[in-house]
């Protein structure tokens, strides 16, 4: 017998997944414009699930505010470019430095708070943040400002060099992602979050730094998130308060997402992004009618099929893609008993 | 000769996927008090929970006056008129020891249990009256829990471990105060690690372990020697 | 004397937030349970308040009348058919499932209302004011200031001298043990959550003859009425009402200073409170 982490259903998925990351990397090549923006939107929503879910799925810490970080990432973007003269890929970069930053006094007080009381106490700092920023005339204040034409252009030459940079840029921090939560969680500090997850006094017991390791998801998966807001509005070309901090965009969506997907997995979240945008395309009208929708299988998935969809798929069939858990195995000896 | 009051027939209980119960029969005839006895996790305040509907069982498997009381929920059990003092005491913080009394007493049942006879049973809770009832020693808490079970006016109380945690001379004084208790007509049943106490209040007593009846017999007479094989298992 | 008067009125205010924040106060004491659309339904509240001003030509305060119950009803059936099956040790089904009832709330608001600002009619009360001294006051926000502290006053009664209020105790005690003093659970959560959608109706119907509302600020009165509460402490509805001023005299006085900074006054002024006193000022209960 031996303990091992991979199964046949993660191998063939990382050879499935491998074919299609090459497919996507050539998409500026047979994609249209208008697929490749979407897609890039897929991307951009995957990696605000997959780190949302890494907070609450793992690190149990339910936040409505994350909002917060998309809007100062896409403000950090604009002043950095702007103000301070970076490219705007360096700024992206900056964007997240600047996030995990911010987020360590944010931290600092929110994590006096629990539960539900955590969750409002992060929509408090988001308010926080849009009140503030609307108060800077440099960066637009109450109506916002636009991307000056010069940094567009700087990014690259012709329009079709610069959708696909931006394409890139949106499948490469997707990757790094979904890469960095996969490898964090099969890290020792990973399979200390999943304990805190399944018993927080037991694994306390057992000498976890409870506050040290959810703190430090809060860093990292609000420093990444900010990354993504600043990749957001460089593709929008156009920030406001109220759009970087809209709850609505930036939570409630991504929220869905995981719940309906599969919270706590790192399957659930892409599995609810595809859901979300196949249904967002063949319901033609968005907004309030669709919004309902969703809430209301949100609140199904949570009452009936707590661990959504890949729960369902999950606990039918034992899949497991990206392989996180230990199985035991029998061996073959050469006789095969 | 009348039927029983409580008839439980092969009861079995779970937690989740450990069985705590396998195939309990026992009976309770009306005005017997009978004494279950066994080591730590023989299963008696299992059988205590199941009773009292706190645990889930199979519906016949427990018969109360002749009807099925298994799957019932607890507060639904308390309506019948089955009381329990559960391990622990578990008074509510919250409620001052009156207030404790009092709700015990909110289904408002009839009988010789008011809140003043409760105090002329435990004078000192009468003192304490307003006092947070978490904030009394343990054995006036023990009183607060029995006289709680009490003010429902019960048919069957049942008493689950009530001297657990006590000193010896706390424990004398609550079991003397028993025959008045259970003296009334009262059906009871009481879990006891005390077996000298369990028998010395008692008509009947089972002994279980590991889940099983492992003795019955009536509590006058019963041999040291065959409690002890029971209690531990020896054959 | 301007300042006098900011922190008057301010105080005054503090009244309205106390009672957004009793229902969510009252809900957390019995069932640890914090419902992410509370906002929501105070503004829900306006909106049916609205409506029934609208067919029948009642005074809003009057329309209290046919709020209060139907508001109480609506919070006992959304207990017992839904968020029943989210209590337990987890915190994510109620915290989700509140998540989805707010946003569903909002856009249903939105489809059946538009997002035109609404605001009630109340006639003379909306401007009419008396001074004492160089003070010069409102009579609806003392009318409001006075309906927080009688319900908050009531809700005391209720909780610590009647029937009902011992067993509300209990069950948040002892959920089980409870049982056993034939309470129903299911039953007795479901009072209670009638019992905060009531006062619901009440705050509802009193912000919206103070100011106009619309189907996206439900969120805003969550926050508010959250910030109270922790402000003054969990577990204590006078240190609710506390906590309530507390906010109302910080948004008054920021908004002295400059009216961009009114809200974001409040904020700080909660943080301010996180910082140094992450317990609240009066607490009874620990989160």
């Amino acid at each position: 017998m031996r303990v091992t982490r991979t199964s046949q259903a993660a191998k063939v998925a990382a050879i499935f997944g491998a074919l299609l990351l090459i497919v996507l990397i050539v998409a500026p090549w047979w994609a249209g414009r208008a697929d490749m923006r979407l897609m890039g939107e897929i991307f951009l929503y995957l990696a605000l699930a997959s780190l949302w879910n890494l907070m609450a799925g793992y690190a149990g810490l339910v936040s409505v505010g994350q909002q917060a970080y998309v809007g100062f990432g896409g403000y950090m973007l604009f002043a950095l470019t702007i103000f301070v003269g970076f490219s705007p890929v360096v700024a992206i970069a900056g964007a997240g430095v600047l996030g995990a930053l911010i987020s360590v006094p944010v931290a600092l007080l929110i994590f006096r708070l629990r539960g539900a009381y955590f969750a409002i106490g992060t929509w408090v700092i988001a308010e926080v943040f849009r009140l503030s920023f609307a108060q800077m005339s440099a960066l637009g204040g109450g109506s916002g400002s636009s991307l000056p034409v010069k940094i567009v252009r700087s990014m690259a030459d012709g329009r079709a060099a610069r959708e696909a940079l931006s394409y890139w840029l949106a499948l490469g921090v997707v990757v790094c992602v979904i890469l960095a939560v996969y490898l964090f969680l099969r890290s020792r500090q990973g399979l200390a979050l999943t304990a805190i997850r399944d018993n927080e006094l037991a694994a306390s017991s057992l000498g976890i730094d409870i506050w040290r390791t959810k703190f430090v998801v809060y860093v990292v998966a609000s420093a990444l998130t900010a990354m993504v807001g600043a990749l957001i509005f460089l593709q929008k070309l156009r920030i406001s308060p109220d759009a970087a901090f809209s709850v609505n965009d930036w939570t409630a969506f991504v929220i869905f997402i995981v719940v309906i997907g599969g919270i706590g997995t790192i399957e659930g979240p892409i599995i609810g992004t595809l859901l979300f945008f196949a249904l967002r395309e063949t319901l033609a009208d968005l907004g309030t009618v669709y919004l309902m929708v969703l809430g209301v299988v949100a609140i199904l998935v949570m009452l009936r099929a707590p661990k959504g969809v890949w729960g369902l798929i999950r606990a039918r069939f034992g899949l497991e893609l990206f392989p996180l858990s230990f199985h035991v195995k029998q061996t073959l000896d050469k006789k095969g008993t | 000769m009348a039927d029983p009051l409580l008839q439980i027939t092969g009861l079995d209980a779970h937690y989740n996927d450990f069985q705590a119960l396998y195939g309990v029969d026992m009976h309770l005839d009306e005005g017997e008090v009978l004494a279950i006895i066994g080591s730590n996790g023989a299963g008696k305040t299992t059988l205590m929970r199941s009773i009292s509907g706190l645990m889930t069982n199979g519906a016949a498997q427990l018969q109360y006056r002749g009807q099925p009381i298994g799957s019932l929920r607890a507060d639904q059990v308390a309506g019948l008129g089955i009381a329990l003092v559960p391990e622990g005491r578990q008074l509510f913080p919250s409620l001052s020891v009156e207030e404790n009394l009092l709700i015990g007493g909110r289904l408002g049942r009839t009988g010789p249990w008011s809140l003043q006879t409760v105090f002329d049973l435990f004078p000192i809770l009468e003192e304490r009256r307003t006092v947070p009832s978490t904030s009394l020693s343990g054995g006036q808490q023990q009183m607060v829990a029995i006289g709680r079970a009490l003010m429902a006016n019960p048919v069957l109380i049942l008493f689950d471990e009530i001297s657990l945690g006590l000193a010896p001379v706390v424990i004398k004084s609550i079991y003397n105060a028993l025959p008045n208790i259970v003296g009334k007509g009262m059906s009871a049943m009481i879990v006891e690690q005390d077996i000298s106490k369990a028998l010395s209040v008692s008509n009947r007593v089972y002994c279980l372990q590991e889940g099983r009846v492992s003795l019955e017999g009536a509590s006058q007479g019963i041999s040291r020697e065959s409690i002890s094989h029971a209690y531990f298992g020896i054959k | 004397m301007d300042w006098v008067n900011a922190i008057v009125q301010g105080t005054l205010l503090g009244g309205l937030y106390a009672l957004f924040a009793a229902g969510l106060s009252l809900i957390f004491g019995v069932m640890r349970l914090v419902n992410i659309a509370h906002g929501d339904l105070i503004i829900f509240s306006a909106y049916l308040g609205l409506t029934v001003v609208m067919a029948t030509g009642l005074h809003p305060l009057l329309a209290l009348i046919i709020a209060v119950p139907a508001m109480a009803a609506i919070g006992y059936a959304l207990q017992r058919g839904i968020l029943n099956h989210t209590l337990g040790d987890d915190l994510l089904p109620p915290l989700l499932v509140t998540f989805g009832l707010s946003v569903i709330l909002q856009n249903g608001l939105l489809e059946v209302y538009t997002a035109d600002p609404q605001k009630m009619d109340a006639g003379v009360l909306e401007t009419a004011s008396f001074s004492i001294g160089d003070l010069q006051l409102g009579v609806l926000p003392v009318l409001t200031f006075g309906v927080a502290v009688a319900v908050i006053a009531s809700l005391q009664w209720v909780f610590y001298r009647t029937a009902m209020g011992r067993a509300f105790r209990a069950v948040s005690d002892n959920q089980e043990i409870a049982q056993l003093m034939g309470l129903n659970r299911r039953h007795i959560f479901g009072l209670a959550m009638a019992l905060a959608l009531a006062v619901t109706a009440v705050a509802g119907i009193l912000l919206g003859i103070r100011t106009s509302f619309d189907p996206s600020v439900g969120g805003g009165r969550l926050i508010f009425g959250f910030e109270a509460v922790i402000i003054g402490g969990l577990g204590n509805l006078w240190g609710t009402l506390a906590g309530g001023v507390i906010l109302g005299v910080a948004q008054t006085i920021g908004a002295k200073i400059d009216p961009g900074w009114q809200i974001l006054a409040g904020h700080i002024a909660f943080l301010i409170v996180l910082a140094i006193r992450p317990q609240g000022l009066f607490p009874r209960i620990s989160g």
